[in-house]
C-alpha cells in the first residue's frame, strides 16, 4: 500500500473516537482540511493537545463536539479577540480543560521522543498552573540542593496530526525549519500528514532538503490537501484569510451562528 | 474606536476614546501629536534599555513596536524575536527554540499580560471563579509560567487600567510575581506600562511604585482605577513624550515590519496596508 492515500478521509483513519490527537501551533502550519473532514466524519472523545498553542482549530472541534478533554497553554484568536466556542464550553463545564505553559508541553514532546518518564523544566513553581495538575510533580533536584524542581511527564499521543509544504512518494515530509512537528512525530505511535503537494524525486537526497525532512519512517499516512491550512496560513507560502476569520469571529459568537458557519464552511464543502 | 488588545475581556465595553483624545491634545501642545500606543511603546522601549535579545510573544502588538523601535534605533542591536513572525524570528529549532534560549539566560527581555494583575505581580491568564467553572476564562498561561521566571526583565503591559483588571488578588496565579528564596529564579518583573501610567516593581518588597503619569491623566485618577495598593513619591513625574526621531522610526521604519503579524494593529494605529505574503 502506497503510503499517499487516495483520499484525505481515508488518510484519517487512525484517528479514532477518543484517541489523543496532537496538532500544531499556527505559525507551524495547521491541518485545517483535515480538521473540517474529521467533522465531517463525526469524530467525539478526542484528547486533544495542542502543541503548545491553538487558535480556530480547537476552536471548531469543540464547537463541533468532537473534543472531551483539551490540553494546551492557551486558544484564542489571537487578532481576532477569544476563541468563541472555546470560552463557551470552559464556562459552562462541557470540556475538562488540562491547562499547560508552552514550554511544559515541548518538554512532555520531548521526553515522549526520548523514551523517558518525563523531563524537568524551571518555572512553574507556585504557580496555580501546578496546582491543577496532579499529573505534574515537584522534586528535588538531586544534583542540587533544596533545589525543587518540576517534572513533567511523558506525552505519547496515538496520532500527530499535521500539515507540511511536501511529501514524496516514500513518505518524507518536508518541514522545513519547524523542528517541533518531527518532535511530535517522534513522540507518536502513528502520524498522519496531510500536504500541500507531492514532491517528485527523493527529498532526503539532497542534503539541503534532507536537514528539514521528517523521514516517511515515521510517517503512517499522507494526503494531498492544497491550502490545506485555509483559512490559516502557512508560512512562506501563503496567508490567513483575514475576512475569513474575521466573520467567523462574529459568526462563532452564538451557537447558531457557528452552526450556520459549520454547514456553509465543513458539512457544505466536500473537498475543501 | 482604535483599539489595542493584551487579551481582551468579551463581557463589558471599554471607554477610552475620551482620555485617548485628551492625551492627543495635550500632547499636541507641547510636541509633535502622537497616538496613545505610540507613547506606550516608547516607553516600553526605553524599559528594554541596552540588551542582546528581547523576544515578544503572542497578542503583544505594543511591546513588538517597542523592541522593533529599540533595533531600528540601535541599528541592529538588540536580537528581536517576534514569536509568531516568520521574517523576524532567527530560530531553526522549533517552538522549544525560545524557551530553550530563556531557561539559559539567552532572552533578556519579554512581555507579559494578564486578564487580571495584582499589586503582588501575580498574573492571571486563565480564569476568573471556581477553576473548573470559571465565570470568565481567559486564552491560557502560554508561556508565562515558565519565561516570568528565567527571563531577567519581564515588562508586564496592560491597555485596560481598571479595578477590574489591576486588583488585589488575582483569581488564578498563571505565574507568581516573586518566589521563596530556594527557588531558582533569575527572572522577574521589573515594571507594568498601563494606558495610564508606568509602574516600577520593588523586588525587595513585592510591590509597585508609581514611575509616571501619562499625560491628560492624573494621579488621583490612577489610585481610583487601580484595585491595589502601591507607592508613590511625593512629586510624580509625567511620563515623557515620544521624540519625533521615535515617532518617525516607529512610522516608518517599525510599521511595515509590524503588519506582517499585526495587520490589523499595524492599520488601525499607523494606516499601514496589510502585508501580503508570496509563495
Amino acid at each position: 500500500m502506497s503510503v499517499i492515500a487516495a483520499s484525505l478521509d481515508e488518510a484519517l483513519g487512525a484517528v479514532t473516537d477518543g484517541c489523543m490527537l496532537a496538532v500544531p501551533r499556527e505559525v507551524a502550519g495547521v491541518p485545517m482540511a483535515a480538521t473540517r473532514a474529521l467533522i465531517r466524519r463525526g469524530v467525539r472523545r478526542l484528547h486533544l493537545v495542542a502543541l503548545p498553542t491553538s487558535t480556530l482549530q480547537a476552536d471548531l472541534l469543540i464547537g463541533a463536539g468532537a473534543i472531551a478533554t483539551l490540553e494546551t497553554s492557551a486558544v484564542s484568536l489571537g487578532e481576532f479577540g477569544p476563541a468563541p466556542r472555546f470560552t463557551d464550553a470552559m464556562l459552562n463545564g462541557r470540556i475538562r480543560m488540562l491547562d499547560a505553559t508552552c514550554p511544559a508541553l515541548h518538554a512532555a514532546f520531548q521526553a515522549g521522543e526520548k523514551g523517558v518518564p518525563f523531563m524537568p523544566l524551571r518555572g512553574i513553581l507556585g504557580s496555580d498552573v501546578l496546582k491543577f495538575r496532579p499529573d505534574w510533580r515537584v522534586i528535588d533536584n538531586p544534583f542540587g540542593n533544596a533545589d525543587p524542581i518540576v517534572l513533567l511527564p511523558a506525552i505519547k499521543p496515538d496520532v500527530a496530526l499535521l500539515h507540511a509544504p511536501m511529501a514524496d512518494r516514500a513518505g518524507n515530509v518536508w518541514i522545513g525549519r519547524q523542528r517541533e512537528l518531527a518532535t511530535m512525530a517522534h513522540a507518536a505511535k502513528r502520524t498522519i500528514v496531510t500536504v500541500e503537494r507531492i514532491h517528485d524525486g527523493d527529498l532526503l537526497a539532497d542534503p539541503v532538503l534532507a536537514a528539514g525532512v521528517l523521514p516517511g519512517f515515521y510517517v503512517e499516512r499522507i494526503a494531498v490537501a492544497e491550502k490545506g491550512c485555509w483559512p490559516l496560513g502557512l508560512p512562506d507560502h501563503y496567508a490567513a484569510d483575514l475576512a475569513h476569520l474575521a466573520a467567523y469571529a462574529k459568526l462563532a459568537a452564538t451557537a447558531e451562528g457557528f452552526a450556520k458557519y459549520l454547514d456553509e464552511h465543513v458539512y457544505a464543502r466536500r473537498a475543501a | 474606536m482604535l483599539r489595542t488588545r493584551g487579551f481582551p475581556l468579551p463581557t463589558l465595553p471599554r471607554k477610552r476614546g475620551r482620555e485617548s483624545n485628551r492625551m492627543r491634545q495635550r500632547a499636541s501642545a507641547v510636541t509633535e501629536a502622537y497616538r496613545p500606543e505610540e507613547l506606550l511603546a516608547d516607553v516600553i522601549a526605553r524599559m528594554i534599555g541596552d540588551v542582546r535579545h528581547v523576544a515578544v510573544g503572542n497578542a503583544s502588538p505594543i511591546p513588538a513596536t517597542a523592541a522593533l523601535l529599540c533595533r531600528a534605533r540601535g541599528h541592529g542591536r538588540p536580537y528581536v524575536s517576534l514569536l509568531q513572525s516568520r521574517k523576524h524570528n532567527f530560530f531553526t529549532d522549533g517552538g522549544c527554540e525560545l524557551f530553550d534560549c530563556a531557561a539559559q539566560g539567552r532572552v533578556d527581555v519579554f512581555f507579559l499580560s494578564g486578564g487580571e494583575i495584582d499589586g503582588e505581580g501575580n498574573i492571571n491568564l486563565v480564569s476568573i471563579g471556581e477553576h473548573d467553572h470559571p465565570k470568565v476564562r481567559f486564552p491560557g498561561s502560554f508561556g508565562s509560567a515558565h519565561l516570568y521566571y528565567v527571563v531577567p526583565k519581564v515588562i508586564l503591559f496592560r491597555t485596560e487600567h481598571s479595578r477590574r483588571t489591576l486588583v488585589p488578588r488575582v483569581g488564578f496565579v498563571s505565574a507568581p510575581g516573586a518566589s521563596p528564596d530556594n527557588v531558582y529564579r533569575p527572572g522577574g518583573p521589573i515594571g507594568l506600562v498601563t494606558n495610564r501610567c508606568v509602574f516600577a516593581f520593588d523586588k525587595a518588597r513585592r510591590r509597585f511604585r508609581l514611575d509616571s503619569v501619562h499625560a491628560g491623566h492624573t494621579v488621583d485618577e490612577i489610585v481610583e482605577h487601580t484595585g491595589f495598593g502601591f507607592d508613590r513619591p511625593a512629586l510624580v513625574p509625567q511620563t515623557l513624550a515620544p521624540s519625533a526621531e521615535s515617532l518617525r522610526l516607529m512610522r516608518g521604519v517599525v510599521a511595515p515590519e509590524l503588519a506582517e503579524v499585526y495587520p490589523q494593529f499595524a492599520a488601525a494605529v499607523f494606516g499601514q496596508p496589510a502585508a501580503t505574503q508570496s509563495a
